[in-house]
Parts: C-alpha cells; structure tokens; sequence
C-alpha cells in the first residue's frame, strides 16, 4: 500500500513540473535579487561589487525615505480603516440587518473585484478640480464650499488614495469578518445576554475578544496588501505631485526600469520585502502575548 | 473543511433575535443603508453616465447632468482608436493559459505533497507557502533580464509563465487544505484496485476537487486579469499590451482631452466584471475570503 502512496515516479509525474517551474521562476530570481543587492550597474553598463553601499544608501537617500514612510503611513492608515470599517459593517451585517443583509453585502462587496486601474482612474476623475470638475468638488461648491485641487498636494493625494482604497476594499473586509462573526456559538452569546450584557457591551466584552483570531489574520492581510500598494497611486496621481505619493513598489520599479540601477532597485525590493515579514512577525508576536495575559 | 461560508442560516437565526429590540431602530438603519449603496454605486453610475458624453457635455454641463443622447461613439472610439480591442485579446490569451497551467501544475503538486506520503514532503510544501509573503518586485528584475536574453519579451510568454508561478504559492496552499479534508483511504481503495497513483490524481482526485478548483480559478483569474506590475514590465511592444497597461496608457495618450473614450473604455472594464458577479457573486465572495484568511 505504501509503495503505491510513496510511488517515486508518480511524485515526480505530479510535483516535479510545478516544483521545477516554482525553482526558476521564484526561487532562482529572489536568491538572485539578493545577489543584486551586493552590485550597482545594469546589464547595459556591467555590475560592479559595491558591498553593502546599496544599504548605506538607501538609508541616505531622501527620496528612499521618503518613500518608505510614506508606505508606512498608508498602510497603517488603510489598515486601520479597513479594519475599523469592516469590522462595524460586519457587525452591522449580523447584528442590525435582516433580510436586506445578503444584497447589502453583495453590493459593498462588488468593488472589490474591480481592476484597481479603473478604480484608480475612476477616483481621479471623481476628485477632479478646475476645468472638469469631478462630483466631489462640484459637491463641496454647492454645499458652499470652495473645490480643492486635491492632486496638487501630497496630503490631498493621500487623502484621496486611502479613500479610494476603504471604497474599494471595506466590502471585503466585512465579508472575511462577517464569516468569523458566525462562527462565535450562538450559546456563548445568549448566556452573555442573560448574564446582561447587551448592544455595545456585548460587543466589547464578548464578540470582540472572540473575534480576535479572524481580526488578526485581517490586519496581517490588510498590512501585506497594502504595503505592496502599486496600481492605485499610480493611475491616480503617478506618485506625485513630485515623488509626494511615491511608495517604496514604485520607487524600486523607477530605479530599475527608468534609472537601470539594477542593484540599487532590488535593494529597495528586499527593503519592502524585510518590511512585509516584520509586520506580520510583529503582529503575531504582540498577538500571542495578548493571548497569554488573558489566559 | 474551513472555507468561509456565508450561509444564511446561522445569520437569520441571530438577526431575528436581534429584530425585536432593533425594530425601533428601523429608520436610521434605512438611511444607512441608502448612504452605504449611494456611495457604493453612484461613483459607476456617474462613470457610465460620462462614457456616453459628448467633449462639449463634459466641458458645458454640470459633471451630475445625464448625457444628452446614449450614443456609442465614446465606446467604439474606445474599442477601435483606443486599441481596447487588442488590449482585451492580449489579457484572454494571457489569462486563460495562466490560469489552466497554474491550476493543472499547483493541484497535482498538492496531490503528492498531501494524498501521497514519503519523507520531506512537509519541507517542500513550506517552500510553495514561503511564496504567498515575497513581493513580486523581489523577482522582477532577474526574470526581466532573462526573458530579454532569450528573447521572450517580444510574446506573452513571460506574462503566461510569471503569472502561472505567481499564483503556485495559494494554489497549492489551498489545494493541500482540501485534499487533506479528504480520507486518504479513497486514494488507497483506489490502489487496490490496480488504480496508479497519477491515474487516480486524474480519475478521483481532481472530479473530487471540482468545486474547489472552480472557486480557485475565479479568485485566481481576478488576481491575472487585474494585475499591473507584471503586465507593465514584461510588455515592451503596444501590441502585446494588456488591459490594465492600455487603460494606463489610455489616459496619457489623451490627456486631459478626450474623456468620452477614456471613460467608456474604464466603463467597459468595470461593467464586464459587473457581468461575471451578477453570476457568481457568491462563489467570488466565498472564495476571495477563503483566499485571504488561508494566505
């Protein structure tokens, strides 16, 4: 029985197409960026060893810092409304609605699916300031106001990107915590209501701490997604004006594509990626602390 | 199995409960949930509106007024001079191929990493998860010098095979997660029977697998069809552009005079995956969520 489950030639039949394609394609190439790290040039100019020069000037670099903590604000910003949003609809999904919860859901939910292009250049026309007003300014003028030309600052770029980022994706997190909501006992929650606890007190005491698993996995989704931000800020604003809006994804993608730094970018690349892995061991180390004060 | 559901019972039992002491609330909730639809639909209405404006509409009317007439010039403009067209052959022939390889390869790999038993197995898989986290940025840069040196870069192979490899990390992840749900001893009655191990992968496993893989696909083919990076950096020639890329293009080309076709060509990409959701919008919700919470 066993030799037929432990069949070699079956293994390598059914892994060894994706096992070798995963080696070349992914494998090869990160071991391979790591190498480019340690070189400055291009396949054009030739490499030469820099040594650690690339990390020494990345941490020089204003517009690398500048980059990295603008990254570092958006996603905490995104995170934290992506998570705050979701949860409330979520809440409001089991809690409040009734009948109408399914279409409700389904139509937050659609925005998800759009291609962050589109929605990038939708957003841009929506907050479009001066000869072709968008509906937003043409909204604040109505209402009084003066418009805003939103695109011609860093913090209104901003302002418009995480906005365009919680229309797209509040629809998504409600879904994924929804699903954990159901999953708390519905016995649990009746003996806490027998116990007297109700409306924001049920939530705080008893939904929330249950809902914490589900939450944890959110935030370390919305964090990794977030950091990688790409498309959005660049259909929206091109990273500008100037680098304002530039994250860390495009920085890296100029240094090699516009500037042929080729070991400068991937420097940047492994900077983002060291970056992704911290947040989600941090994240996952305060969690597990949490756990253990409560037990 | 732990896959996100979204049924409704468990959710109706709660909200009925929930009803009575909610019912005095109905108002508010209802304008809630109006505000929540009105911000969720009218930025697409308003686009769809636009796509059908002539140039003068856009510069002589308010940005909210309907269009005078529905005619379809923005949109064939769009199709034609807008190289939509192209674009749209270019992203179903880069698609479909990813997609069919990378299920094909990533199902089977599961299958020996899981069904099959034999020493190192759980190693290999958690090379394929240590995927999900790395940025495609860490294997741009190598990947685009090799499909220049071996002269890839002027077909869409290096898209088909960087997406098929893109996506090997959740698939197999995914994958492993529901054969494992399955007892193995179906496999081994199958043996028994004089069935090999690669023919029953072809004959149980994947019949076996056929909701999960379809759920895989559709979470798979948003990830593809939406993506920008790679699309940007492999595609050196306008004719091999995708969607995402001519939609970025699109806006440079015509600057800030030709809304009409810009807006009915983001129109166009918004409104088809509109279609594919008012189909299976259950499917895509369950799906993405199951994605998330297991990567």
């Amino acid at each position: 029985m066993n030799s037929v489950l432990g069949d070699k030639r079956a293994i390598l039949i059914l892994l060894g197409p994706a096992l070798l394609f995963y080696t070349l394609i992914k494998l090869v190439p990160v071991m391979w960026s790591l190498g480019l790290t340690f070189f400055t040039g291009n396949p054009l100019r030739g490499f030469q060893f820099s040594g650690v020069d690339n990390f020494v000037r990345f941490f020089n670099d204003q517009q690398a810092l500048q980059a990295l903590g603008f990254t570092i604000r958006y996603s905490i910003t995104v995170t934290v409304g992506q998570i705050v949003l979701g949860y409330l609809l979520a809440l409001m999904y089991v809690f409040v609605l009734r009948n109408q919860a399914s279409w409700v859901r389904t139509i937050v939910f659609f925005a998800t699916i759009l291609p962050t292009v589109a929605v990038g250049l939708l957003f841009k026309s929506l907050f479009a300031f001066g000869q072709q007003d968008g509906p937003v300014n043409a909204g604040i003028e109505v209402l009084g106001g003066t418009g805003i030309d939103w695109f011609s600052t860093g913090a209104g770029t901003f302002a418009v990107a995480v906005i365009m980022e919680l229309w797209r994706s509040m629809g998504f997190f409600a879904v994924l915590l929804y699903a954990g909501l159901l999953d708390i006992p519905e016995e649990t929650l009746e003996s806490a209501r027998l116990e007297g606890a109700t409306g924001f007190k049920l939530v705080r005491y008893i939904v929330l701490p249950l809902s914490l698993p589900v939450l944890l996995s959110s935030v370390i989704f919305s964090f990794n997604s977030s950091l990688k931000v790409f498309d959005t800020l660049l259909a929206l604003n091109n990273g500008g004006p100037g680098t304002e809006t530039t994250p860390l994804t495009l920085l890296m993608y100029r240094t090699v594509f516009q500037y042929g730094d080729y070991g400068y970018g991937s420097t940047i690349a492994l900077v983002l990626t060291i970056l992704c892995f911290l947040v989600t061991l941090f994240i996952f180390r305060s969690a597990r602390r949490d756990n253990t004060k409560v037990g | 199995m732990t896959t996100a559901t979204l049924d409704a019972p468990a959710a109706t039992r709660r909200q009925r409960r929930f009803n009575a002491k909610h019912i005095l609330r109905k108002t508010p909730v209802r304008i809630l949930i109006a505000v929540l639809v009105l911000v969720q639909l009218y930025p697409i209405f308003w686009l769809i509106m636009g796509s059908f404006k002539t140039q003068n509409e856009f510069f002589a009317k308010p940005t909210w007024a309907l269009p005078e007439s529905f005619s379809f010039d923005n949109y064939v403009a769009a199709w034609t001079t807008g190289n939509l067209a192209t674009n749209v052959v270019n992203s179903i022939l880069v698609t479909i191929p990813s997609l069919f390889l990378m299920i094909l390869l990533g199902v089977a790999a599961a299958y020996a990493l899981e069904v099959m038993v034999w020493r190192g197995r759980n190693t290999v898989l958690l090379l394929f998860v240590a995927g999900i986290m790395i940025p495609g940025q860490m294997i741009l840069v190598p990947l685009f010098t090799a499909y220049f040196r071996t002269g890839l870069t002027n077909s869409l192979w290096p898209l088909i095979i960087t997406y098929t490899v893109m996506g090997l990390p959740l698939t197999v992840f995914l994958m492993a997660a529901y054969f494992r749900a399955i007892p193995r001893e179906i496999f081994e009655a199958a043996t028994l029977d004089g069935s090999g191990m690669v023919k029953s992968f072809f004959y149980i496993g994947i019949p076996m697998m056929r909701n999960a893989i379809i759920t895989l696909a559709l979470v798979q083919f948003f990830s593809v069809w939406n993506d920008l990076l790679i699309a940007l950096t492999f595609t050196t020639k306008k004719q091999l552009q995708t969607v995402q890329v001519g939609l970025l293009s699109f806006s440079d080309e015509y600057g800030s005079t030709q809304y009409g076709p810009l807006f009915a060509a983001i129109s166009l990409n918004i409104i088809a995956m509109g279609i594919i959701y008012l189909f299976l919008n259950k499917q895509i919700m369950s799906g993405l969520a199951a994605g998330a919470t297991k990567g």
